[in-house]
């Protein structure tokens, strides 16, 4: 490299900037080729858009913080956005309240279920116990994930990654899911991706429907207060029990 | 815009102390969402502004997960120790989870829209 240009790019890695635009631009390509694809699950503009960055800091040799001290700008506004989720949740306040108990009954089905079979199967295919504790809040929104982790016994920061993977599979395989079990009320189909993938399932979900999305926004909620309250005393137990 | 912005920031605000003060497990920008609910039952609804910047934000909020999934690469040596029990017990358990809600979710309302049905009747 001509050395004017490695100094500039010395300069440019270490600023916020760099790591804040390439985020957006990786986003941007990733919802262009989403669209390509017909907005086809597997073309998921969060799988590809990490895809690209990993792909790109690997290669250039650059730390994940450095990267992270320009992203955060993005990473903040997921809290003033979940927030937000307050306003379609509201749109379907007649539909709630008509729906409370049932859907309140299959949050605690589907949250149990999350953790339990998460554990479960984990534990059958060997995985270490560190591992076992970070899977176990997989389903709910990260920042609670991580809080959850860090009170049993996990690792925050793995817990992270599986959340955010967990969101991606669902919001890839929920489509194929319903159409094999044959469900096609857009607010069962939301609630259900809302409980099992949290923010990114309910980002997918955005895209099918308005009501889709705001179903899944309520899952997502509620699913993040009750697993924070149910797992500090349901996983010791089951750890236990595992030996 | 200015306004609606500043409300959510107030909002999450109040979560975050919330959360702090009766050290709660949940995070404050659920709180905060549960409160603005609140707010907005009472109030009879958002203002056109609140629902613009609401629609705006909530429609990119795939990226705003982008961030924290690049972490991965923190990760990568245990995924590479792990990744056949982890990638099975991601996808198992999130199938399993996404049907059981499901199907628990359309047994009860199927149900109970038969009986709301059954109330109109004269």
């Amino acid at each position: 490299m001509n050395p004017r240009i490695s100094e500039i790019w010395v300069y440019l890695a270490a600023s916020p900037l760099l790591g804040l635009t390439l985020t957006l631009l990786a986003y941007q390509g990733a919802v262009l080729v989403s669209k390509q694809c017909n907005g086809h699950p597997l073309a998921n503009p969060v799988l590809l858009a990490v895809t690209a960055l990993v792909s790109l800091l690997w290669a250039t040799g650059t730390p994940y913080p450095t990267y992270f001290d320009g992203a955060q700008f993005v990473h903040f506004l997921l809290g003033p956005a979940t927030v937000a989720l307050a306003i379609p949740l509201y749109a379907q306040l007649g539909r709630l309240k008509r729906m409370a108990m049932p859907l309140l009954i299959a949050l605690l089905a589907g949250s149990l279920s999350a953790a339990i079979s998460a554990v479960l199967i984990g534990h059958l295919l060997g995985a270490s116990d560190a591992t076992l504790l970070s899977l176990a809040p997989k389903s709910v929104t990260t920042p609670i994930a991580m809080g959850i982790a860090e009170r049993i016994g996990g690792l925050p920061s793995l817990t992270a990654v599986l959340v955010i993977i967990t969101g991606i599979l669902g919001a890839i395989g929920a489509r194929g899911l319903y159409t094999l079990l044959g469900i096609d009320d857009p607010a069962v189909r939301g609630f259900a991706l809302g409980t099992a993938s949290h923010g990114i399932g309910t980002a997918r979900a955005f895209q099918v429907s308005e009501q889709a999305g705001a179903f899944a926004a309520l899952a997502m909620g509620l699913n993040g207060l009750l697993t924070a309250v149910l797992l500090p005393w349901l996983i010791p137990p089951l750890m236990r029990w595992l030996g | 815009m200015l306004n609606a912005i500043t409300l959510l920031l107030l909002f999450q605000l109040t979560g975050e102390a919330i959360t702090l003060f009766f050290s709660l497990p949940v995070p404050g920008p659920v709180i905060g969402m549960a409160l603005l609910f609140a707010a907005l039952a009472l109030r009879g609804g958002p203002s056109g502004e609140l629902r613009e910047t609401a629609q705006n934000l909530l429609q990119h909020l795939s990226l705003l997960f982008v961030p924290a999934g690049v972490g991965v690469m923190l990760h990568l040596q245990r995924m590479a120790d792990e990744w056949f029990s982890i990638l099975i017990a991601l996808v198992a358990s999130t199938f399993i989870t996404i049907a059981i809600t499901a199907l628990v979710l359309r047994t009860l309302t199927r149900h109970g829209a038969t009986q709301a049905d059954t109330d109109q009747l004269p």
